[in-house]
């Protein structure tokens, strides 16, 4: 993976250093609140219902065993022994004292990890495919360049005060598990038909309040270009981006309202004179970068048959174990959604545990995944088994990866100033409700993804099942939608935004409403097909019908209690 | 009308131009004034006098006297409005503008690295600003990772740094 060289060093340690200034200038009075603030959130910081909430960078998702181990360890001296891995792949500490979190980020550096821009109106934490590098269906390594980008992002000078907080994702793999259309720039890597490198642009995609699948501004773009080429797209949003309304001044707003097409015109002619300037990524740079991610040293093994005879195991395996391009290895997914625990949420003594474990099975790197799971990327096939017993001792083998009860959430309520409803307890009630491991893995595949508010952070728009939190007259009401897709293979590709299915429901009513719009699916499905599928094929209707008409009693009562 | 001190990129001081926002402002061919973009095109371009522009603006009216300006001024009416920070890289990159860049308004010390780097030399900073950490704050970093203005190569043109394995043999 990739490591801090001089330049790197330097420049996190000045960060840390010009954080630690502003943040005693704005204890000993010297810096406003409002000032300080927007300071504080581009260093991860922000100010939560309990404490102030420390978010640190996984770039791209990479983590190693040493770099896990520094994490937990700030979970037990700072925190509350505990840490909340983020659908951005960014971790979160949600008791953190602000008078410490300078201390937390010179910690941070030893490891070469930051909170840079983890927060703020600038470029976020550049996401990608949790197992790049090691997918089988990988075209293209998408890593060298995730990091190039993460660095000409750091501290850009001309962005660092933009309408609003801006997210880019690189995907290189043939199954997209990045989600990226949902993102201000996604790029998918690709190679043209005469074989260059190159990427396919997308800008404008995004979740939040309004919901958009991103469009394609450049259906081809040389390699060596994009970090000009973004920096072509940033400056037409910074400069004409809307800064009147908090809530329309994502880049998807102004793409929206120009056109795909003006807003593309008005980013080439900014481009075109720039196109091969000092931005210019050259091959000896990719090539450097690229050098850090080198295959690590595999050894030559066969392909043999898992003993599966153990039917624990062999759910475990169906949903954990994930392919790798290298003969005798595979990726392992470690589910953090054990019911009654918030999903994403992991001790420090599980961090400790992944850690030894990704020295002992693998190569000593872990992933995060945006489905808030850790992976082990280079498992060997004969290791799978003693490490699932550990796994399991731990509470890290859950066999749901993928399935129902495999929930994003966000913080919601229980710590978040933004929710505007609970979400770790709906998850919760929803685990409890299907608590039986035949019928979830008979079910298939299923995302269940919750938000507390409209910003999203829970993606309910792309679930299979999404779920938002409301707020109706001080009280919390959940939201539900059916047919969002990410992209991913979970949704067998698709890229869809899920509907509204009609009013919305009390906390306690939800895990009667799952099961409702899950037994229309059971009556309506063929052939084992996936829940995506079903709805995709009859369309909502079937599934409302059955949700309103059963709860049409509870739905009334409730509603009129609360007018 | 006071002069209040301007800090210069190199960290001195100096002193500021009277800014003018009337619109109706006559304008006196020997007073060294700024004065707002509209003004500046109909009744100016002459080199005694500076234009400001506001985040709005469209530096590209100015293109036909870059050469003869010896002063832009970018306002910032609020110190979070991003908008000066291109306006200023369009300048000095796109336009080639090569003169004094002021920026003025809410300017606050822990803007001062950035603006530099967008191509901004010299700063009216807010009247309750620290002046002894203003010259500090200059120099927050002591290296880019990208091009701007000031440098526009990125540090990979700058810097021969080590692939992994010759960090590993530094390491050692």
């Amino acid at each position: 993976m990739y490591r801090y060289d001089e330049v790197d060093r330097t420049l996190v340690a000045e960060r840390v250093a010009e954080y630690r200034d502003q943040t005693a200038r704005f204890l000993s009075g010297q810096l406003s609140e409002d000032e300080f603030k927007p300071l504080r959130l581009r260093n991860g910081l922000y100010v939560q219902r309990h404490a102030p909430m420390l978010r640190i960078a996984i770039p791209y998702g990479v983590l190693s065993a040493k770099q896990l181990r520094t994490l937990a360890h700030i979970a037990r001296r700072y925190d509350r022994g505990y840490g909340h891995f983020t659908t951005r792949q960014n971790i979160q500490f949600n008791w953190i004292r602000l008078e410490d979190s300078p201390d937390i980020l010179e910690e941070l550096i030893a490891v070469e990890m930051h909170a840079i821009q983890t927060s703020g109106n600038v470029v976020r934490n550049i996401t990608s495919d949790e197992f790049a590098g090691v997918a089988a269906d990988e075209l293209i390594d998408p890593r060298a360049f995730c990091e190039i980008l993460r660095q000409w992002s750091s501290f850009h000078p001309e962005f660092t005060w933009l309408p609003r907080k801006f997210k880019i994702a690189i995907n290189g793999a043939r199954e997209d598990r990045a989600a990226v259309a949902f993102h201000d720039i996604g790029l998918h890597l690709m190679r043209a038909p005469n074989g260059a490198l190159g990427f396919r642009v997308l800008v404008g995609g995004g979740m939040g309040r309004t919901p958009i699948i991103g469009a394609v501004i450049r259906e081809f773009l040389p390699w060596r270009q994009y970090l000009t080429y973004i920096e072509s797209i940033l400056r037409v949003y910074n400069r004409h981006g809307r800064r009147d309304n908090l809530n329309k001044a994502r880049i998807k707003i102004l793409v929206r309202s120009l056109g795909i097409e003006e807003f593309a015109r008005q980013v080439e002619e900014d481009f075109a004179p720039l196109a091969d300037g000092p931005s210019t990524v050259t091959s000896a740079e990719l090539h450097r970068v690229a050098s850090y991610f080198a295959p690590p040293p595999y050894k030559k093994l066969d392909e043999h048959a898992l003993d599966i005879s153990d039917r624990a195991f062999a759910r475990w395996v169906e949903r954990s174990v994930k392919p790798h391009r290298v003969c005798g290895y595979r990726s392992v997914v470690l589910s953090l959604k054990p019911t009654g625990i918030a999903p994403g949420d992991a001790t420090a003594e599980q961090m400790d545990l992944v850690a030894d474990w990704a020295e002992r099975y693998g190569f000593g790197e872990i992933r995060v995944s945006h489905e808030q799971n850790l992976i082990l990327p280079d498992v060997r096939l004969d290791h799978l088994r003693t490490l699932w017993q550990e796994a399991k001792t731990a509470g890290l083998a859950t066999p749901n990866v993928g399935l129902l009860t495999d929930i994003i959430a966000c913080p919601g309520g229980d710590f978040c100033s933004l929710a505007n409803a609970k979400s770790i307890p709906i998850a919760e009630s929803i685990q409890r409700r299907f608590d039986d491991l035949d019928y979830l893995h008979d079910l298939g595949e299923i995302n269940i993804n919750i938000s507390g508010c409209m910003n999203s952070c829970g993606h309910h728009h792309v679930g299979h099942i999404g779920i938002l939190g409301v707020d109706k007259d001080g009280d919390e009401w959940y939201q539900v939608s059916l047919g969002g897709a990410d992209g991913s293979s979970a949704g067998t590709g698709r890229v869809a935004i899920g509907r509204i299915i009609g009013p919305s429901f009390k906390a306690e009513q939800m895990p009667d409403v799952i099961e409702r719009l899950i037994d229309t699916f059971v009556s309506l499905r063929e052939d084992g097909e996936r829940f995506v599928d079903t709805v995709a094929r009859v369309g909502p209707t079937p599934f409302k019908e059955r949700v309103y008409r059963e709860g049409s009693h509870a739905h009334e009562r409730l509603e009129q209690a609360v007018a | 009308m006071t002069r209040a001190p301007v800090l210069t990129r190199d960290g001195s001081w100096t002193g500021d131009w009277p800014l003018v926002r009337d619109p109706a402002f006559v304008v006196n061919e020997n007073e060294a004034v700024l004065l707002p973009l509209a003004l500046y095109l109909t009744q100016s371009p002459s080199a005694t006098h500076g234009v400001w522009l506001s985040p709005t603006d469209d530096p590209a009216a100015l293109v036909p006297h870059l050469d003869a300006l010896p002063l832009i001024a970018i306002d910032f009416p609020v110190f979070n409005d991003g908008r000066g920070y291109s306006t200023a890289a369009v300048l000095r990159s796109r336009y080639r503008y090569r003169g004094d860049l002021r920026a003025i308004g809410d300017v606050l010390i822990d803007q001062l690295f950035f603006l530099r780097r967008v191509g901004f030399t010299s700063f009216l900073l807010r009247a309750d600003q620290d002046h002894l950490k203003a010259v500090a704050k200059l120099r927050t970093f002591s290296d880019a990772y990208q091009g701007a203005a000031d440098d526009p190569l990125p540090a990979f043109r700058r810097h021969a740094r080590p692939n992994a394995r010759e960090l590993a043999e530094q390491d050692e």
